[in-house]
């Protein structure tokens, strides 16, 4: 056999588009890509969203999800074209020599069925295994990959393990038909920062010890410098720059590679208090009706005008659900909010419009935040009409100042959502928010959605409108990246309590709080040997494992 | 008590609730109808000594309210009151009809219940393609026709022309189990044609639903073909709702064949509850309008335990 495992030469990859009002017409999403992987090998691919890189995973098993076609090229794996093989060959080598781990695997795994069901599937489907021998290897990896009760976590449903988990369970699922090659596509990004790294640990020692080559698909340079031997760095559908792991890091060529490379580039100076704060949450306690467990335990927080405070925490933490209890979405059990000098109604029913006014909030994710059958206009101009009786020449003239300000300009206005990019969908929310001259906007993982370069230009604006106008924010997180970048206060959150508060240079300063420690060397470095050092220096076992 | 517990019982308790509520109704339906069931009874003529005579004997003077609570226990303890017309005891006459009923109801959906979710199963598999077209047009058409027309091309078609099946489905208990098949085939493929298109088109939807899901993805990437990964991976997700589909067109099987009784004279429910109906027989109608409302809100009760028990979630808690 050939001492390459996959070759991909020229490969080219198209989909059919159905853009509103016009025929269907066929683009291409992949440019003739070209690379060599070798048995036992982790290459990483790399690149934003619309780069292609969960295309050219997926085309190494020969699939295209929807209506994505493979129009051209070669994919060797094992030493025959897989594009020019029948049906029947290609369903033998799914789930047989190349197997796929996805991104998330709460929605991968089937939730009627038990996870050993599906773990084992493949396996004995393209009988590599019997069925008791399947069992028996998945069993092993379990426990390989350090989950707990590895005899008999596969009699659960996959409902009843934590997400942490259930990524585990998906790496075994992959393992399990001792696979040639695996395609690993973002199998970390939906996992908590401190839960990511001993994912990564398992599936980094699980395919150092099984001999298994992998494709690892990520938009994190820093994650892929961990597990990665090569590097391909995508950007539309071409090959920006492709070489090992340490001359990508340490060395790269290309302009967009040291851009990805290049930590952010936003300083924000931390502003001190003011005496006034805008908005303070007095011991805030608070549970989800029907529950017995307070989900906010004895809250307080200060944001004054004019500023940022980040409010940073792991899922589960809490700091949803105090945006919740702010926004008069959840009544609090105990304690107040005060809000620009007066007290706030603790439930919506009962605030003035005023109140409304002033608070406004941005949400994750943005195309679910408008309704997609109105225009740009009529979006923006909504709070307009409603907060300020705006009609006809005045309201579009300010809808025209407002687009300006978030830098889209007066071409968007009659554009529909659907026709924007991700980050312009963000962009129009930030404009009706400040629509409305809020003293006060709550931005609940306003980036996360976003691909890191774009992420960066809404922080920037965000930083820029606050100077503009004066507006407070109240900034949910978990990227400390983005604390660090924005903020002036910070509030560390774990299990529902305040961990950690102060100023930013205070909190991000030895000495840590053991949880604080966590958090913060969590957070991938793009330097090799990261990973095994963070590993080797913790004090505390994450919470989501 | 663990919550699927709980949750039964709970769904059991509103059925219990809902079908007071529609003896409450039905009830008081047909006090509110015009007319006296005494007059009805002795027709214009009667003298009204004998109507005062009558009224009594059937306890209409008695206020509303009693009479429903003696209505409501007698039902309980399965006595369903008399006949006005016939003198008849309602239960023995109601019994054997209501188990024609059944009988018919049975095996219609012995052969559309299996037939509208392989179809469903197969339009899935070839979606947008001929077959699924086929089916389509072919159980759309057959559900938009009226039953009774379809029942009278069958009959002159098959029964009439070919005679390969009796036109009347007369069956009584001397027959065979094949005699009596033999003899309700007509009724079972027109109602099967009625019941099959709802069926099929939601079994459809609702596996077509799941396909979207991304452990489809994950099953296809497992190399499994793809009556594997429908039947393995997506069916198991969309029971609830064909459940839900399947039990509201064995109500309608049950309860909404009267026409079809009529069509073939079949000695069911629905042919006694028209005949009764004509005659003003209001014990009856009642009667009949219990155990309908019984058979469609029990129906309805199963569909949702069975959502409820297929939920992986609920039937096993974290």
């Amino acid at each position: 056999m050939s001492d390459t495992l996959l070759k991909v030469r020229d490969l080219k990859i198209g989909a059919t588009i159905y853009p509103p009002g016009e025929k269907p017409k066929d683009i291409e999403i992949v440019h003739g890509v070209s690379f060599d992987l070798a048995p036992g090998k982790v290459l990483g691919l790399i690149g934003e969203s619309g780069a292609g890189k969960s295309t050219i995973g997926l085309a190494s098993m020969a699939y295209g999800r929807g209506g994505v076609k493979i129009t051209g090229g070669e994919v060797w794996v094992n030493g025959r074209d897989i594009l020019k093989t029948g049906h029947r060959d290609v369903r033998a080598l799914r789930g047989g020599e190349v197997t796929y781990v996805s991104q998330s695997a709460a929605a991968s795994f089937n939730p009627a069925k038990k996870i050993m069901d599906q773990v084992v599937e493949a396996a004995v489907e393209q009988k590599k295994f019997s069925r008791k021998d399947a069992e028996a290897r998945a069993r092993t990896l379990f426990a390989k990959l350090g989950l707990p009760d590895p005899d008999n976590i596969g009699d659960r449903f996959p409902h009843q393990v934590s997400g942490g988990q259930l990524q585990r369970c998906m790496t075994a699922l992959a393992l399990c038909p001792e696979p040639d090659l695996v395609v690993f596509d973002e199998p970390t990004t939906a996992l908590d920062v401190t839960t990511q790294i001993d994912v990564l640990m398992a599936i980094k020692e699980a395919i150092r010890d099984t001999g298994v080559a992998a494709l690892y698909i990520t938009h994190d340079l820093a994650v892929v410098a961990q597990v990665s031997d090569d590097i391909m760095v995508l950007k539309m559908g071409n090959t920006v720059e492709y070489g090992n792991v340490d001359q990508i890091i340490n060395n790269p060529q290309e302009e967009y590679t040291k851009a990805l490379v290049s930590v952010r580039s936003i300083e924000h100076e931390e502003k001190a208090p003011t005496p006034d704060p805008v908005l303070s949450v007095r011991n805030i306690t608070a549970r989800y009706k029907g529950t017995n467990f307070d989900v906010l335990k004895n809250v307080n927080v200060d944001l004054y005008p004019g500023q940022t405070l980040a409010v940073v925490g792991e899922s589960g933490s809490g700091k949803s659900t105090l945006a919740r209890v702010i926004t008069g979405l959840l009544p609090p059990r105990e304690g107040e909010i005060e809000f620009a000098g007066r007290k706030l109604s603790p439930d919506l029913a009962g605030r003035s419009r005023e109140d409304l006014r002033e608070l406004q909030m941005i949400y994750q994710m943005a195309d679910v935040a408008m309704n997609p059958r109105q225009t740009v206009g009529t979006i923006i101009g909504r709070p307009l009409e409603f907060y300020f009786g705006m009609r006809g020449a005045e309201k579009k003239k300010r809808i025209i100042e407002l687009l300006d300000e978030i830098e889209l300009g007066e071409k968007f206005i009659d554009r529909y959502p659907a026709e924007l990019s991700g980050g312009q969908k963000q962009r129009v929310c930030i404009a009706r928010s400040l629509a409305a001259k809020p003293k006060m906007i709550i931005c609940d993982e306003v980036t996360s959605a976003l691909d890191p370069l774009v992420a960066d230009g809404i922080l920037k604006l965000l930083l820029d409108l606050q100077k503009i106008e004066d507006v407070a924010y109240l900034f949910i997180t978990h990227d400390l990246a983005t604390v660090r970048a924005i903020s002036d206060n910070i509030a560390v959150m774990y299990q529902g309590q305040v961990q950690r508060y102060g100023g930013k240079s205070k909190v991000l300063s030895p000495p840590f709080d053991d949880y604080t420690d966590l958090l913060l060397s969590s957070v991938p470095e793009m330097r090799l040997g990261w990973l095994e050092e963070v590993i080797a220096n913790r004090k505390m076992e994450s919470a989501g494992n | 008590m663990s919550p699927i517990v709980k949750l039964l019982a709970q769904r059991i308790a509103l059925s219990l609730l809902l079908l007071l509520l529609i003896s409450m109704v039905i009830f008081a339906g047909t006090i509110i109808l015009p007319g006296d069931v005494a007059q009805s009874i002795l027709g214009q003529s009667a003298t009204p000594e004998a109507l005062a005579n009558l009224r009594k004997e059937l306890g209409l003077n008695e206020p509303a309210l009693q009479r429903y609570f003696s209505w409501l226990f007698g039902a309980l303890q399965g006595d369903l009151g008399t006949a006005l017309t016939s003198g008849q005891d309602i239960t023995t006459a109601i019994a054997g009809r209501f188990g024609n009923t059944l009988f018919l109801a049975f095996w219609a959906a012995v052969v559309a219940v299996p037939l509208a979710i392989f179809l469903g199963l197969l339009a899935v598999r070839f979606k947008d393609r001929w077959p699924d077209k086929l089916i389509s047009a072919v159980t759309l058409a057959s559900i938009s026709i009226p039953e009774f027309l379809i029942g009278y091309v069958l009959m002159f078609v098959i029964a009439v022309k070919l005679r390969w099946f009796p036109s009347v489905a007369m069956v009584n208990d001397s027959m065979s189990l094949l005699e009596k098949l033999n003899a309700i085939a007509l009724p079972i493929a027109v109602l099967t044609l009625v019941v099959l298109a709802h069926m099929m088109r939601m079994t459809r939807a609702a596996i077509l639903n799941v396909m979207q899901s991304a452990y489809i993805e994950t099953a296809e990437l497992k190399g499994l073909n793809a009556f594997q990964v429908i039947y393995r991976h997506a069916f198991p997700n969309a029971i609830a709702p064909i459940v839900n589909v399947v039990m509201l067109n064995l109500a309608y099987l049950v309860v909404g064949v009267v026409v079809i009784e009529v069509v073939f004279v079949y000695p069911g429910m629905g042919q006694y509850l028209v005949d009764h109906v004509s005659k003003r027989d209001v014990p009856v109608v009642q009667a009949c309008g219990l155990i309908f409302a019984a058979v469609y809100i029990g129906l309805n009760m199963i569909a949702d335990i069975v959502a409820i028990l297929s939920n992986p979630r609920l039937r096993h808690p974290k």
